[in-house]
């Protein structure tokens, strides 16, 4: 799974040679060979490695704050993302949706990593939701429809529908 | 710019004393641990760090680095490297080691617990032989880490053994100012005792080795490349079955007219919804109701129980009164026309009825009235004067569906004079608030008439009793269950059961000369008198629950009446009735990114459909693969196409197509003879194990879920003939067009299973597979027998038929132009790519 997700990363970055990554334990946490020096361990330094690499570190954040918020993310989708069960879900899509209320994007204003790594990891949870819970969340489901057209084609996850109208305004349901 | 800390919390080590290395300005504020200082997170998080634009940190890693940073440290790629590592494997262990040192008190174990964290660490710095984890000078990597085993590491009870590098350089760590002033604040002196409030408030941690519930977010892809694991005696097993070959069963598809109960078989005696006859249906009528019934008959009858499968038009009430008077047509002539359309509908879509009849019939009548003296001998009906709304400007009484006004109950604007659209609650037309005549849009006014009603209340005992029986034993959906069972918390009323209205079944009863049966009473009884239209032995059906087990299939919206109302009428008639023992129902389909409208000219309606050019069998799978059943779902004109690209062709027909190539080519059109080895008898165990499921599925009317088993015979079907590489063993020695065949031989079988198992959902589709692997007949009546047997149906020799692709692919224009021609008058394309 992380292995698929870093190499659909270096296609959206245009990297033009593919790496070869193995994996470690049986978390299966991904490891890629560096030339220059031990190998990397781990996805989110993985990805961040890969983003130097393309010379996109706009995509890393552009200031001190947005870096933290950023790195705030990716460490979320690894600790608190990956693994969780259905209790933990909800609360997930709960707190992220009012994080979203006045943000297009996680770091604000600017695309950047953690969006590309938070809509993997919520990816299977959308994918299930219902219309009413799909409008229940609806900054994420928001940002989510948004960050699955700006990454088109070069991503390996299937496009969620996300409707356009609201089915469902009554509370109630 | 503030920091939010808490006592007793060890994750406030880190930021305090990365606050200290770093010399960053910064207000701190010790706040309790239950305090929710960052507002969008459900749970409290500290430590936090409230940031000068006003965004917060919840993250104490990310923090550390943040004040790292701003002081002019970088982090490098080995530095967050460990961070990583830090809150992957570290914590979860530390967390666990701390929750067992301070709240068990099992200070021994704890080295037990972190002894590959410390491992790792022992490894990595004497390995790189420098002072520091990153090199010759602190960095945050080291800050974060020291602080975060400071609690266990400074306890004297845990050692360190030979962990020599460790110890170094936690002791070079331990010694630094910032962390014992930040230690002396978050633990107060009291060493690990000082955590022991903050960490009661935690939950408790499970070792993650033992995760029962299965993580939600695993793809499920992951699932499908994760095989199961096999053993040698489901091997043998496969093996073995596969050798018994095809049973002397009857055929399935002989059906001698009339179906009537057999004994020692299962009977079923089945109903989808008798649609009105006055609508054209939709997609989601027809998957909700007769597309979802035409699958689990034709799956029942491969099973070889003894199926009946009745429907048709309901025909009586005012719409058709009205359209009548539209068309300027008699109401018996629109019925006429609009059943023949039905008809020609549910024909294109391949429903296999054994009989599609009629409400206005003789039948209909007698037996309405029979019922309704039989109710009205026990005791059952009530007499009352009703209020209704009558508009003298069109002089007559409202219908319900021709009054609309405020839902008395959720305020609506649209109610029906019967149901609210959007609430769901039955309500009486008089109850509506400003109340309009549809047609004329004058207030109605309210005018009193006599009436007769169900008295449902002196029924409930006896309705529960059957309720909890048939609901408890049967395959009711979640839905219905809860439909009814809120229906009778609500409390049941007397329902009227006539009207003042022309068309319609006349009331037999003196007193009620010019009224007719209300539409709700007697559309059921259509079902009875359906069948009795069928076969005049219809009592062994209707009159037989011992024998008989009836499923009525519908969508949500008709449940009430089905399992209260009906069942009611059928009581106090105290005939014996058959009882609905299995309710299925349906919630709604979608269309697109909204709801199907006639008169907006949006969604796909029933005769529509074969002018797409789109086969009948395309639309039955896609309608089944998003069939509403736990949730509503949406009818997506991309997604048919991506599934029927992806599914359909790539999986699906590329399988079955591929196999029979290559008997065609490499076989000269005779299948091989097949030597079977240990990894043809996995694959056989583990598409005898898919067939199972499909069949424990589908007998429980799970046709969504049983779809999915299918595509993953397929799916393992692909991978097999990937590995093998037939079409190159083929060119090769003996051994290797040994291989070929055997491969060839066992993936045209799986072909033949999978006609088989695709025949309730794609009937043309399946038969195809069949005349093009010439394959017998028997086939179908084997392998759905018992819980499922996948034999050898295609033996050595066999003669296959002409081989041609199943399945056409679905353009991206193609689908384009037919999303533009349903959408109404402004279609947004949900992919603008």
């Amino acid at each position: 799974m992380a292995l698929r997700e870093l190499s659909s990363l270096e296609k959206y970055l245009g990297l033009k040679k593919p790496n070869k990554y193995s994996t470690q334990g049986d978390k299966k946490i991904p490891v890629l060979q560096n030339n220059n020096g031990p190998p990397l361990v781990g996805l989110v330094t993985i990805a961040c490695h890969l983003v130097k690499e393309a010379k996109r570190p706009e995509l890393l954040g552009d200031s001190a704050e947005s870096r933290a918020v950023v790195q705030q993310w990716l460490e979320h989708r690894v600790t608190k993302l990956d693994g969780c069960t259905k209790e933990d879900m909800k609360t997930i899509l709960k707190d992220l949706n009012l994080y979203l209320q006045d943000k297009v994007y996680l770091a604000g204003n600017q695309f950047t990593l953690a969006d590309v790594f938070i809509y993997c990891g919520v990816h299977p949870l959308i994918v299930d939701l219902a219309v009413q819970e799909k409008e229940q969340y609806v900054n994420v489901t928001r940002w989510f429809d948004h960050i699955q057209h700006h990454l088109g084609l070069k991503h390996h996850l299937p496009p969620v529908v996300v409707l356009r109208n609201r089915i469902y305004t009554s509370r109630h349901h | 710019m503030k920091l939010f800390v808490s006592e007793g919390n060890p994750h406030c080590l880190k930021v305090l004393a990365a606050l200290q290395v770093s010399g960053v300005q910064c207000d701190v504020q010790y706040v309790n641990h239950d305090e929710r200082v960052v507002p969008f997170l459900s749970r409290p998080a500290l430590p936090a760090l409230l940031l000068p634009s006003g965004l917060h940190l919840f993250s104490s890693n990310a923090i550390c680095r943040y004040l790292f940073e701003v002081s002019g440290q970088d982090c490098s790629e080995l530095c967050g490297q460990w961070l990583e590592w830090e809150a992957t494997d570290l914590q979860p262990v530390l967390l666990q080691a701390l929750h067992t040192a301070v709240l068990q008190g099992k200070g021994s174990e704890v080295s037990q617990v972190l002894k590959g964290s410390l491992n790792h660490l022992e490894q990595s710095l004497s390995k790189g032989n420098t002072p520091y984890l990153t090199g010759d000078a602190v960095s945050v990597a080291d800050v974060v880490l020291w602080a975060a085993l400071y609690p266990v590491l400074s306890d004297s009870s845990l050692a360190l053994d030979e962990r020599k590098c460790v110890k170094t350089w936690f002791d070079r760590g331990a010694a630094t100012q910032s962390l014992q002033s930040a230690a002396q604040k978050v633990l107060q002196g009291k060493g690990l005792q000082g955590m022991k409030n903050y960490m009661q408030r935690q939950p408790a941690p499970q070792s993650s080795q033992c995760r029962d519930t299965q993580p939600c977010n695993s793809s499920p892809a992951e699932g499908e490349e994760s095989e199961r694991l096999v053993s040698e005696e489901e091997m043998a097993a496969a093996a073995l079955t596969w050798s018994t070959g095809l049973s002397d069963g009857p055929s399935a598809t002989n059906r001698q007219h009339p179906i009537l109960p057999k004994e020692g078989k299962r009977n079923l005696l089945v109903t989808s919804a008798l649609p009105y006859v006055n609508n054209v249906p939709h997609l989601g009528n027809i998957i909700g109701c007769v597309l979802s019934t035409d699958v689990f008959c034709r799956y029942g009858r491969l099973r070889d129980w003894n199926v009946l499968f009745v429907c048709g038009t309901d025909e009586y009430g005012t719409a058709t009164e009205n359209k009548a008077r539209e068309e300027g047509l008699t109401p018996q002539e629109i019925c006429d026309k609009y059943h023949a359309i039905h008809a020609s509908i549910y024909k294109w879509f391949q429903i296999d009825f054994d009989y599609f009849g009629r409400t206005t019939t003789v039948k209909q009548k007698e037996i309405a009235q029979n019922i309704f003296w039989r109710l009205h001998e026990h005791g059952f009906l009530v007499e009352d004067t009703v209020e209704q709304l009558r508009c003298e400007n069109c002089q007559r009484f409202l219908a319900d569906r021709f009054v609309e006004g405020i839902c008395p109950r959720c305020n609506y604007p649209e109610a029906r004079g019967d149901q609210c659209d959007k609430c769901g609650h039955l309500i009486n037309a008089v109850e509506l608030r400003e109340p309009q005549c549809k047609v004329c849009r004058q207030t109605p006014v309210i005018r009193s008439s006599k009436h007769l009603f169900l008295d449902l209340p002196k029924l409930e005992s006896q309705l529960e009793l059957w309720l909890n029986k048939s609901t408890s034993t049967g395959d009711w959906t979640a839905n219905a269950k809860q439909i009814t069972r809120s229906w009778l918390r609500d409390g049941l009323k007397p329902r009227c059961i006539t009207r003042d209205l022309q068309w319609g079944i006349p009331v037999p009863h003196p007193d009620f000369k010019e009224k007719v049966f209300y539409v709700w009473f007697d559309a059921p009884i259509g079902y009875l008198s359906i069948t009795a239209n069928y076969t005049d032995k219809w009592e062994k059906w209707w009159k037989n629950p011992d024998q008989v087990e009836l499923y009525n299939f519908m969508a949500k919206d008709n449940v009430p009446f089905h399992s209260v109302v009906f069942p009611c009428s059928l009581l106090g008639a105290q005939d014996n009735y058959t009882l609905v023992s299995h309710l299925v129902a349906t919630e709604y389909l979608n269309y697109e990114d909204t709801k199907f409208s006639k008169s907006r000219g949006v969604g796909v309606f029933g005769d529509m459909a074969k002018d797409t050019g789109i086969p009948s069998d395309v639309w039955r799978f896609y309608l089944l693969y998003v069939r509403p059943e736990g949730q509503d779902s949406a009818f997506s004109w991309t997604d048919m196409a991506t599934k029927n690209n992806s599914e359909l062709l790539n999986n699906l027909g590329n399988f079955i197509n591929r196999a029979g190539m290559f008997v065609t080519k490499f076989f000269d059109g005779c299948v091989p003879a097949m030597d079977l080895q240990q990894e043809d008898k996995k694959l056989l165990a583990l598409v005898g194990w898919e067939l199972q499921r499909y069949i424990q599925l589908m007998d429980k009317v799970k046709i969504r879920d049983a779809l999915k088993h299918i595509l993953n015979i397929s799916r393992h079907g692909n991978q097999y003939i990937q590995v093998n590489e037939p079409w190159k063993k083929i060119k090769g020695g003996d051994t290797e067009r040994q291989r070929a065949g055997t491969v060839t031989g066992v993936s045209v079988n799986i072909a033949c299973l999978l006609s088989v198992m695709l025949f309730p959902y794609m009937p043309t589709v399946s038969q195809t597979i069949r005349d093009q692997l010439n394959a017998p007949e028997s086939c179908m009546s084997t392998m759905l027998q018992g819980t499922g047997t996948f034999v050898c149906t295609l033996c050595t020799g066999h003669r296959i038929g002409a081989v041609s692709p199943l399945f056409q692919k679905l353009e991206v224009d193609q689908i384009e132009a037919l999303k533009k021609r349903f959408g109404g008058q402004q279609v947004l394309d949900v992919y603008d790519a």
